[in-house]
């Protein structure tokens, strides 16, 4: 498999088109919730336009809460979109704690430059996005969704019950 | 909408051909080489060219033999350098129809409009004594932009704007990416204190009917100034006859290294102008409480100047001026229609910018129906092919044209058609390659 055909894996580019959790509607992203266990972020590349508006609610489960969903609104590349994608669907059900943990996981991985093996039983699906590690200039792309929600899980803990 | 006109034509006539340009890429040491398996397709000169050998060697053979502090020192390199930096600016100077003393070095275009936005800028504030009071802005003045400026030259105009008071407005395009001139007619008035417009597009690709603005503008008394960026580069230009009072260009987009561009203004009112930046090498007297300042060009130049950049930029100069304008302008031409030709003709690609036959630099963004600009580039580089991506720092533009983003591959005297045919290729193996073919194209 090429490099380019690493990054562009037939999953990433299914998931750029299926979009999960892509249903915040344009109004909805540029309106703050306020809503305790609710948080939402913004985030912008400035040098593709890529964009996204990110919203994560918690609900409370138990002793813990855990995210109820991941829902967005936004506008970029095959990689953007499909990150976004599979945050949404990797996220749900996550406890903050493990969230946090898949978002540093990711992190790393993204900045590793390719030298770094994805762990599956963190990521799932998003150990396919490991290609673009290899990309330097794609790995904002690749971290915009997961830093809105790194901000939008920050605001929901700190606004929770 | 401007058929190509005659003298485009008889232009044409004498272009470089495929066999020279083939002569012309040995002079480039940077396009000898492969990109991921691949030789490389160099079409990103709109935002950087690339340097020919004798562009290397002069600033290396400066640094060797030349190199000291100019405009000061008694020592013999340092008016070896002085000598070196002067001929380069007359280099220059006549290159682009001037006099020496009407071109001031600047870091580069968006350097040169800063440097007026902020020389009008000081003219504005506090006691005006004398002759800068000229160029002071204020409540009730505008300036005069256009739609599909460069964001170097919008952004210095809102700033003067927000600091002066004064009210910044915009000259719309059409459809295809030409300046409305009804609208600038009506937009010009007794109030328009500056124009500033693009000469040619560095996204559309558009070259703007210079005389015909500059003769509104002239009517109203307001300011012309010109940004070249685009054009020094790739069309034989005169700034003389265009009859501008001030013009800005990059020497990176022109064969020389980064670090080097030029202000041209008309000598009296860059002698009547404040100063910008201010400190050494560009005063007379200085007391504890005031300073007076040397003429222009020194008094745009303080501190010490990018010297082995202006020797280079004047090696580039004279690279270009050997080869012909005339001729790479019109090489150049056919390029870009070879470019737009193509690319309209691939199922969901739409190309920005004037149509198939009307004239337009040798460039061409684009956009492909359900692929994002970024990974069009993408696709592109694994193929060897290095074009531009994204908004190519026009935002309000890419708005106009409904798209956040395009793709854009532009030309130089090193490209040949090969080069474009292989592009073309590229770009009709996205859309499946991202399995998109056959849906939702936007034309």
């Amino acid at each position: 498999m090429s490099a380019l055909d690493a990054m562009y894996q037939q999953l990433i580019l299914e998931h750029a088109k299926s979009r999960s959790g892509s249903d915040l509607t344009a109004d909805e992203a540029t309106s703050m919730p306020h809503q305790p266990g609710v948080g939402q972020c913004h985030q912008l590349n400035p040098v593709c336009g890529d964009e996204i508006t990110l919203r994560l609610e918690l609900e409370a489960a138990g002793s813990q809460p855990t995210v109820k969903g991941i829902h967005w609104h936004g506008d970029g590349c095959a990689i953007s979109m499909a990150s976004a994608s599979i945050l949404s669907e990797l996220s749900e059900g996550a406890s903050p704690d493990e969230l946090k943990e898949m978002i540093g996981h990711f992190r790393e991985l993204m900045r590793s430059r390719g030298r770094l093996e994805p762990d599956d039983e963190i990521l799932g699906d998003a150990a396919a996005l490991a290609g673009v590690a290899k990309y330097p200039a794609r790995v904002k792309c690749a971290m915009l969704a997961w830093v809105a929600a790194e901000d939008a899980l920050r605001q929901a803990v700190a606004s929770g019950r | 909408m401007v058929m190509v006109s005659t003298s485009a034509t008889a232009a044409a006539q004498v272009a470089l051909s495929d066999v020279e340009v083939l002569r012309i890429r040995n002079d480039f040491p940077v396009l000898d080489q492969e990109v991921n398996g691949r030789p490389l397709v160099y079409l990103d000169s709109g935002a950087t060219s690339q340097n020919p050998r004798s562009v290397l060697e002069a600033e290396q053979e400066f640094y060797e033999l030349r190199n000291a502090a100019v405009h000061r020192g008694a020592h013999h390199l340092a008016v070896q350098a002085t000598d070196a930096f002067e001929d380069a600016r007359a280099t220059v100077a006549g290159f682009v129809g001037v006099a020496e003393d009407e071109l001031v070095w600047t870091a580069n275009a968006t350097a040169g409009l800063n440097l007026l936005a902020y020389a009008f800028s000081n003219a504005s504030v506090g006691t005006v004594r004398g002759e800068a009071g000229r160029f002071a802005l204020g409540p009730g003045d505008e300036v005069l932009v256009t739609e599909m400026e460069h964001h170097a030259n919008l952004i210095p105009w809102q700033e003067l704007c927000r600091r002066t008071g004064a009210t910044l407005k915009f000259i719309p395009i059409d459809d295809d990416g030409a300046l409305r001139l009804e609208e600038a007619a009506r937009l010009i008035t007794g109030r328009t204190r500056i124009l500033a417009f693009t000469h040619a597009s560095n996204v559309l690709g558009t070259i703007n009917p210079v005389a015909e603005l500059v003769a509104l503008a002239r009517a109203a008394g307001a300011l012309v100034v010109l940004d070249a960026c685009q054009s020094v580069p790739h069309l034989p230009l005169d700034f003389k006859a265009l009859d501008v009072d001030f013009a800005v260009f990059s020497g990176h987009k022109m064969l020389a290294p980064t670090g080097i561009g030029g202000v041209y203004g008309r000598r009296e009112l860059l002698n009547a102008m404040p100063p910008f930046l201010t400190g050494g090498s560009m005063i007379t007297t200085v007391t504890m409480e005031k300073a007076e300042y040397l003429p222009a060009p020194q008094r745009f130049e303080a501190g010490t100047q990018p010297i082995s950049q202006a020797v280079a930029l004047a090696a580039a100069a004279n690279y270009l001026h050997e080869t012909g304008m005339e001729r790479i302008a019109g090489w150049e031409a056919s390029l870009g229609q070879r470019l737009v030709t193509g690319l309209s003709a691939i199922d969901g690609i739409r190309v920005v910018g004037p149509a198939a036959g009307v004239e337009r630099l040798g460039l061409a963004a684009f956009d492909v129906a359900g692929v994002h600009a970024h990974d069009v580039g993408q696709y592109l580089d694994s193929m060897g092919i290095a074009v531009r991506v994204g908004h190519h720092c026009a935002q309000p533009l890419h708005r106009r044209l409904g798209l956040t983003a395009t793709t854009r591959a532009s030309t130089y005297l090193y490209n040949t058609t090969e080069e474009v045919d292989l592009l073309l290729e590229a770009v009709a193996q996205v859309r499946p390659y991202f399995g998109v073919a056959g849906t939702g194209a936007s034309k």
